[in-house]
């Protein structure tokens, strides 16, 4: 067997994925707990790196072009590095004919991301979602379960100025 | 009534038949072929695709016939008009978002999506559906895989993970944005792929195809100013004339060398020749081995999917791989010294070409450790599809041509070189000469039977000079993963080991034809067919051995000296490497009860 990456040591997140690995290592069809394995490594790193899954892959045994179709199919699988805070711009119909796609650009621009990354700062990851509801507010985005309305350019980019200083002010 | 005999009813007519078996089964062995997509019947049972649908009476819905055992009583109906509405709604279904550019599609005229709903008769099409808009993935030397043509049968992942165990392949995501793909998304070059072919020749439509070299090789024939040399490996004659109609195992080679001059190469060659020249080295290597305490078991290294394979997943057994080269590079080896020499030609202004059973000796070509003397020696690699396409692109008459002889001095073969083709021949050929290199005296039978035939993994014990030598053959990566396990656990078990990536060996290579309408991937009907098309050539040949092959002596005699001379090793012999591509890990197989 070829592998290097069984060893991570320093990573102390490591050691506890192989403890957890290791606790279900006698159970019948160990196999099968690969996707509680997973959760348990999205929980350790914030999300399945290809690192995260050549690892579980190799401890366990797996081909990683299984774990890759499993991280794939589930959604609440995060296979990018996630900010501290999720930017999820509306696009329900309201929201998409006030102008969402405009929201959306200042954004972009803002972060300097597109739709699934995360700010080099670490601090955001942009998303897009579906009707959330407040379609009297349109256009509409959150910040984690935060809803802001009415949205404008001047507005997106003050939001998350604020987002931007209390994160570097608590780090 | 036998015991395990059961009655069911078809189509109303009562049958008896075994139990254990599914409706699909039963049907196929009383002459009733159930339509199917996702069935293959060397694979596990997926069920997804539900083309296989019959009527059972009684049942609720219709029956996935593919997947369901037959019952005692059990009354099935697979041509109702129902049945045949329902079947075709689903395969509708799958045409409604599957580009219907046939007419310029690689697999057109021989394509199962394409007969499955001429089947159906599926005429009109009144509704198009979303339709799928992936990248084609270019990257690999010899495979493309384009998601658009792919219809989510999963027949390619469970061949390379079932058959191949490499894995490279899964189903990524879900519903209709589920793609076949590498771990990570990563292009096939940087993925566990080995280039073995064998999800090309599995997937129904044009999925997966190889990486083409015949339309620069159309452009290379039309240039003057370059020596146009062709090499054939031994499988190609087996098979190409099933792309031609004709029955597999019609032994084609003299049509092929016709084809070969009239599309225009100057010098056609047999890699026949090679074949008796790598087993010149291979067996003297072995030899070498055995007697000087050398690193064993020796494995061979002709085939290059199983070469990667190797390298990835075997790091620590690089040094077992015999350092000879394969037939086809050590045809450009000599094409481009002894030969350029011969004629006085600079290598530079040769153009090699191999037309092989496979699509990894696109990969093999590619890499610079078979360069001779810093020129490549193998500077296009076909596929037998590939030059079937040629030959009938060029309008060549090639079921009717005048048979052919190649040229020499790279024309002349023995037996020992055409055997080459089929899983255990190489080690046969060897075995004819390492008996005459140790003992000085051939071999009373010049057969070596029990490491033919399609069995998995084929060992056999020789005697020679009261010395026993312990060989073992695995086709089939698969297999090659299984006796690695007994390798790794019994290292002194074996001396030498024949390794060939494909199921069948080289004629059931990832480049080879198509199955016709009466036929399917992986059929060992066939397969044995090619197969007795080479040995059948081997019989009739009056040279069985490698060593008797005449123009082989004068290459010795006026160019390389001897077997492991320094000049064979600085161009017939090459080393390997260790391999880390980003995701690894193959299941580690469970080692035979040895
Ligand atoms: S894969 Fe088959 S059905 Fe699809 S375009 Fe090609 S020939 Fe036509
Ligand atoms: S070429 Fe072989 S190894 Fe590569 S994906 Fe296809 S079946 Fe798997
Ligand atoms: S690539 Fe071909 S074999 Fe693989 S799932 Fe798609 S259609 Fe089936
Ligand atoms: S469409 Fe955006 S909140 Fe309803
Ligand atoms: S062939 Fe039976 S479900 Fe696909």
């Amino acid at each position: 067997m070829s592998c290097n990456d069984c060893n991570k040591v320093g990573d102390p997140r490591y050691d506890e994925l192989k403890l957890y690995i290791d606790s279900l290592r006698d159970k019948p069809h160990f196999e099968s707990y690969l996707i509680a394995v997973l959760h348990r490594a999205q929980e350790l790193f914030g999300y399945l790196s290809e690192e995260t899954m050549n690892y579980v892959s190799c401890d366990m045994n797996i081909p990683t072009a299984q774990i890759w179709g499993v991280a794939t199919f589930y959604h609440f699988f995060n296979l990018t590095k996630q900010g501290k805070h999720t930017v999820s711009v509306c696009m329900g119909t309201a929201c998409y004919v006030k102008g969402a796609a405009d929201v959306l650009e200042t954004l972009k621009k803002e972060l300097g991301v597109e739709i699934g990354e995360t700010s080099d700062d670490g601090i955001f990851t942009l998303g897009e979602a579906r009707c959330v509801g407040a379609c009297g507010l349109a256009p509409v985005m959150m910040i984690d379960d935060e809803i802001y309305g009415d949205l404008t350019a001047d507005k997106v980019i003050s939001i998350i100025k604020k987002y931007r200083e209390e994160a570097k002010g608590a780090a | 009534m036998k015991a395990n005999e059961i009655t069911i009813y078809i189509n109303n007519k009562q049958y008896k038949v075994q139990k254990g078996q599914t409706v699909m089964q039963a049907a196929d062995s009383l002459g009733y072929h159930i339509p199917r997509l996702c069935y293959h019947p060397k694979l596990s049972i997926e069920g997804a695709c539900r083309v296989c649908i019959v009527e059972v009476e009684g049942a609720k819905s219709f029956v996935a016939s593919c997947a369901a055992p037959v019952v005692d009583g059990m009354r099935i109906h697979t041509n109702t008009k129902a049945i045949r509405q329902a079947r075709r709604d689903i395969v509708e279904l799958i045409l409604d978002n599957h580009p219907q550019d046939c007419h310029t599609c690689e697999r057109d005229g021989n394509c199962e999506l394409q007969r499955l709903s001429a089947s159906m008769g599926i005429s009109k099409r009144f509704f198009e559906g979303e339709r799928k808009h992936y990248e084609e993935d270019h990257s690999s030397k010899s495979v493309v895989r384009n998601p658009n043509k792919c219809i989510l049968c999963g027949r390619c992942v469970r061949m390379c993970s079932q058959i191949q165990k490499v894995t490279n392949l899964g189903l990524a995501g879900r519903g209709f944005e589920t793609v076949v793909m590498p771990a990570f998304e990563q292009g096939m070059e940087d993925s566990v792929c080995v280039n073995c072919g064998q999800c090309i020749n599995i997937c129904p439509t044009a999925a997966f195809l190889e990486q083409g070299h015949s339309e620069a090789v159309f452009d290379i024939l039309s240039d003057d100013s370059v020596v146009k040399v062709v090499n054939v490996a031994p499988s190609v004659r087996a098979a190409i004339g099933e792309s031609f109609g004709l029955e597999a195992g019609t032994n084609c080679e003299g049509q092929i060398f016709a084809s070969l001059r009239k599309l225009g190469f100057d010098y056609v060659f047999d890699t026949n020749f090679t074949a008796d020249l790598t087993i010149m080295e291979e067996a003297a290597e072995l030899v070498e081995r055995i007697t000087t305490g050398g690193v064993l078991p020796m494995i061979t290294s002709c085939s290059p999917g199983w070469v990667k394979c190797l390298e990835q997943f075997h790091p620590d057994m690089v040094a077992h791989l015999s350092t000879c080269k394969s037939p086809m590079s050590m045809a450009g080896a000599i094409i481009k010294t002894y030969f350029a020499g011969k004629i006085g030609v600079d290598p530079k202004h040769i153009v090699n070409v191999g037309v092989m059973p496979c699509t990894a000796k696109k990969y093999e070509a590619a890499r610079p450790e078979m360069n001779t003397d810093g020129n490549i020696s193998t500077d296009y690699s076909l596929t037998t599809r590939e030059l079937a396409w040629m030959i009938k692109s060029a309008g060549i008459d090639f079921v009717n041509i005048k048979p052919e002889e190649p040229d020499n001095p790279i024309g002349l073969s023995t037996g020992a070189g055409v055997i080459f083709g089929a899983t255990g021949g190489v080690m046969e050929a060897a075995i004819r000469t390492a008996y005459y290199m140790i003992t000085g005296k051939e071999m009373g039978e010049v057969k070596v039977e029990a490491v033919r035939g399609f069995e998995g993994i084929k060992e056999a014990t020789l005697d020679i000079n009261d010395m026993e030598i312990r060989v073992a053959v695995a086709h089939g990566l698969g297999n090659a993963a299984k006796l690695m396990s007994i390798v790794k656990k019994h290292p002194e078990r074996y001396h030498f080991i024949e390794i060939m990536a494909c199921p069948g060996g080289c004629i059931g290579g990832g480049g080879q034809p198509y199955p016709m309408t009466n036929s399917i991937p992986l059929d060992e009907k066939s397969l044995a067919k090619r197969a007795s098309a080479l040995y059948n050539s081997d019989d009739a040949n009056e040279l069985r051995r490698s060593h008797e092959n005449p123009f082989i002596k004068t290459l010795y005699d006026e160019f390389l000296g001897e077997p492991l001379s320094e000049k064979s090793h600085r161009l017939l012999h090459t080393h390997y490497q260790r391999r880390e591509p980003n995701g690894i890990i193959p299941k580690e197989i469970e080692p035979l009860s040895a």
